[in-house]
């Protein structure tokens, strides 16, 4: 029997950076908010030098990641198969605890373009509606990228952003990424210092006619305090980031910036080692009632009554959870009808290798967001007639660190071991230039998230089960971007250039790729696509409102987290000036 | 010259009933007089906790195959790597700590990734007890005596899943599994930090020229681009 506890007016189930901006908006409206997190508490002894520059511990042995010995997905290509459990982490590295994967990400903070809100359309408009895939499930976004706008600048303050304004309110800004949609004003902070491997990528890139622009960075390039008075200290290029806690506080993260300033308000309260198993209902499923969670340290089951329920998991949590609490119908890939675990996608990764013999680039000097990227291949950027497929790629080069034991690089050709092996190591290590394809991809109709009918996890409930594979779409994207990439290296005049491997199906959750899983819970116009409204609230159940890249309708070529924070200020700020005023359907269907 | 295979100095010495401070450290092993005394404790660091003599002897054969001594670096087992890997199996991670272990088993598709009901322990227990089966009746002899050429023969299969082993739980690419992850282990204990037991001396760090942990680079980055920023690297032990 669970003991029951005090009712709050708002629970939010998970503590990252979509429920500890939830934490912050809604608390400082004056509400009771009571924020579960699965994982531990963190704070900075967790991540003290010179513990923390531990790369088997935190990089390969995945000390920050999801535990998956306590659950986990199971997976397959297609739905002809059998799923299994992914029983180790590998394609992607979801995160637990406080701060959830804002503690451990890289700090790519990327606007998506204003086509990527009208995805559906602007195709259609440009080349036809028979250039769309048959199976392909495009959609127009539910909110315009104007209104998204002060909530991109919002999360970019809070979370001072380094970087170079493409595109001051309509006018193009020499430096910055000319594509991009208008923002009010420039970035909070300036771009971080360049290594050698940006420099000469924006050398050549420029060369090609093309438009490069420093990586948008949550890696300070000088102290900064944001508008809540939190500060966060100077990025010293240490190359632990990705994966890593920041011992400097240098690295913008849920847990040192909107859940401590949640924190100052006494109606807010946080509780880490609540692992939520389903959101509660009343008998006619139409309202939440609050939800139950256990104590990962006690056994013990608690139900915590609220008003409003916040899904802030990271999106495959969010998905889990409406699934095994009955929050809208699961979707069903053959009759193509129902919504939740609709729109899984993913992002078409690849990587293209130089190596210079005259080149020193000192690797291990970086962070998570060193670089240079073009816009040239992403989005709409470019005419996709004669390349036949929709979508596209951030293209760049990035100084994230030197860390020996993931990050190395020989020629093609090289012998796998032995002193062939250790001399070409040697010579190659600091002299290896990386760049990396980060492509897009769209929803499709065999690709999606539903229950397991076999595996369990250590609660007993059902894994979640992911059908994914590329698609001939993903394939072509990838096959013209890497040859792309491909050619930008060789302009660079290489000694060796690596192998061109354009990414293709079937898809491995093996290797990693990407942490950049979004869909499953997707907002949209229309309740019979999908799951959320514009506002991200349930079509459903309308004190359920889920947040986080598992809205997304499709992936664009950016890494997903400056979207993310976005939609998250766009939903509080309707929570507070549309729902609380008449609690109920913001959207009537 | 005269090889005594060091599993026979193991064995010895284990015969004649010495105690810690008898000296079985891999490096003694292989040439006695030629390094200085060791203490007890420096012994016992560098014995084994989890492989037995048969699974040591193979293990320091594979690492040294993998990582010779040449002009770059001494020998993987010198470096630490066999203990590495050692410590890993014995520890949580061998034991599969972080991994979904439960049922039902299927061998599944390359893309489903690894799907046996082993822990990275048991695996290597399995997989050496296989591979050694296949030296002595292929080659008639086990792996550490094998000439060179035939011991890179049988990784070279074994890496590319094409090894016939017995014994062995369903999975057609069971072989390539085990080394995939013993390749990988041997890295780790290359350039792992130091106080895991490989990369001794910080010598898997100075082969590439990594500077270890000790950094802020803020002005470095701008003081050394394009130049060599040659240090003497930091572990974790130097800073605690």
């Amino acid at each position: 029997m669970a003991t029951k506890l005090k009712e709050a007016d708002v629970v939010i189930v998970g503590m990252g950076w979509t429920g500890g901006i939830m934490a912050k908006e809604l608390s400082d409206a004056g509400l009771t908010v009571v924020g579960l997190e699965r994982g531990p508490p963190r704070s900075d002894a967790d991540f003290s030098v010179p513990m923390i520059r531990d790369e088997l511990r935190y990089a390969v042995r995945n000390e920050l990641f999801m535990d998956v010995s306590r659950d986990t997905l199971t997976f397959r290509n297609t739905p002809g198969q059998q799923a299994l459990p992914m029983r180790r982490l590998g394609s992607f590295l979801p995160g637990e605890g406080v701060g959830g994967a804002g503690v451990h990400w890289n700090g790519q903070t990327y606007r998506f373009s204003p086509h990527d809100h009208a995805l559906r359309s602007r195709v259609e408009e440009r080349y036809g509606k028979s250039f769309i895939p048959q199976d392909m499930q495009l959609a127009d976004w539910p909110m315009s990228y104007a209104e998204l706008e002060p909530h991109y600048d919002k999360f970019e303050y809070m979370a001072g952003i380094s970087g170079k304004a493409g595109n001051i309110a309509g006018k193009i800004q020499e430096g910055g990424n000319p594509f991009e949609g208008p923002r009010a004003r420039e970035y909070p902070n300036p771009p971080l210092k360049p290594s050698l491997a940006s420099e000469m990528f924006t050398e050549t890139t420029r060369k090609l006619g093309y438009h490069p622009f420093p990586r948008p960075a949550a890696n300070m390039s000088r102290p900064y305090t944001n508008p809540d008075g939190i500060q966060l200290g100077e990025c010293q290029y240490c190359g632990f980031c990705e994966n890593f806690g920041c011992e400097a506080n240098a690295k913008a993260s849920p847990h040192i910036t909107v859940i401590p300033a949640a924190l100052r308000n006494k109606n807010f309260s946080m509780k880490p080692y609540a692992w939520v198993t389903r959101v509660n209902r009343t008998a006619d499923g139409k309202r939440a009632t609050g939800v139950t969670y256990t104590s990962v340290l006690t056994g013990e089951e608690f139900e915590q009554p609220a008003s409003l329920v916040i899904l802030c998991a990271y999106g495959f949590g969010n998905v889990h959870l409406m699934l095994l609490s009955g929050i809208g119908k699961p979707y069903d890939p053959v009759s193509e009808t129902g919504t939740v675990g609709k729109g899984y996608c993913y992002q078409v990764a690849t990587v293209v290798q130089s190596f210079f013999e005259d080149r020193i680039f000192n690797p291990f000097m970086g962070t998570g967001s060193l670089g240079v990227v073009i816009d040239d291949f992403n989005g709409d950027n470019f005419d996709h007639g004669p390349v036949g497929y929709i979508g596209g790629a951030s293209i760049y080069s990035a100084s994230l660190g030197g860390r020996p034991i993931n990050q190395r690089g020989v020629p093609p050709g090289t012998p796998r071991w032995g002193s062939e092996w250790k001399k070409a190591t040697a010579r190659w290590y600091n002299r290896t230039l990386q760049m990396s394809v980060q492509g897009s991809n769209m929803a499709s109709r065999y690709n999606y998230l539903d229950l397991d009918p076999t595996y369990r996890n250590a609660f007993g409930l059902p894994l979640m089960r992911m059908t994914y594979n590329f698609t001939d779409n993903d394939e072509k994207l990838s096959a013209h971007l890497t040859t792309v990439a491909h050619d930008i290296a060789r302009a660079m005049g290489p000694t060796h250039l690596g192998a061109k491997a354009p990414r293709r199906a079937p898809y491995s959750i093996v290797p990693y790729q990407s942490t950049h899983n979004t869909g499953g819970a997707i907002a949209g116009h229309d309740p019979s696509k999908s799951a959320l409204n514009r506002y991200l609230q349930s079509w459903d159940v309308s004190n359920v409102f889920v947040m986080g890249a598992s809205a997304f309708p499709h992936n664009s070529g950016y890494n997903p987290t400056g979207a993310v924070g976005a939609l998250t200020y766009w939903a509080a700020d309707a929570i507070r000036t549309k729902y609380l005023k008449d609690p109920g359907p913001l959207l009537r269907t | 010259m005269v090889d005594i295979a060091r599993r026979d100095v193991l064995t010895m010495a284990g015969a004649v009933g010495v105690g810690a401070a008898i000296p079985v450290s891999p490096a003694l092993a292989e040439a006695p007089g030629k390094d200085p005394p060791q203490a007890p404790a420096a012994n016992a660091a560098r014995s084994y906790q989890f492989f037995n003599l048969d699974e040591a002897a193979f293990i320091e054969a594979f690492v040294d195959h993998l990582i010779p001594a040449d002009d770059l670096t001494p020998s993987g087992t010198e470096l630490g790597i066999s203990i590495y890997i050692d410590r890993q199996l014995a520890g949580a991670w061998g034991k599969g700590a972080r991994m979904y272990q439960l049922g039902p088993w299927a061998a599944g598709t390359p893309q489903q990734g690894y799907q046996l009901p082993l822990a990275p322990a048991d695996l290597y227990r399995c997989a050496i007890r296989a591979v050694e089966a296949h030296c002595a009746s292929a080659h008639g002899g086990s792996f550490d005596r094998l000439q060179p050429a035939l011991r890179q023969q049988v990784v070279q299969a074994l890496s590319e899943g094409r090894l016939p082993l017995q014994e062995i739980p369903a999975g057609a690419s069971f072989d390539k599994t085990f080394f995939d992850m013993a390749y990988a282990n041997v890295m780790e204990g290359l350039f792992a930090d130091p106080i895991y037991g490989g990369n001794k001396d910080k010598r898997g760090w100075k082969l590439v020229g990594f500077p270890g942990v000790m950094a802020a680079h803020a002005e470095n980055i701008e003081r050394f681009r394009g130049k060599p920023y040659p240090v003497e690297p930091l572990g974790i032990a130097d800073l605690s």
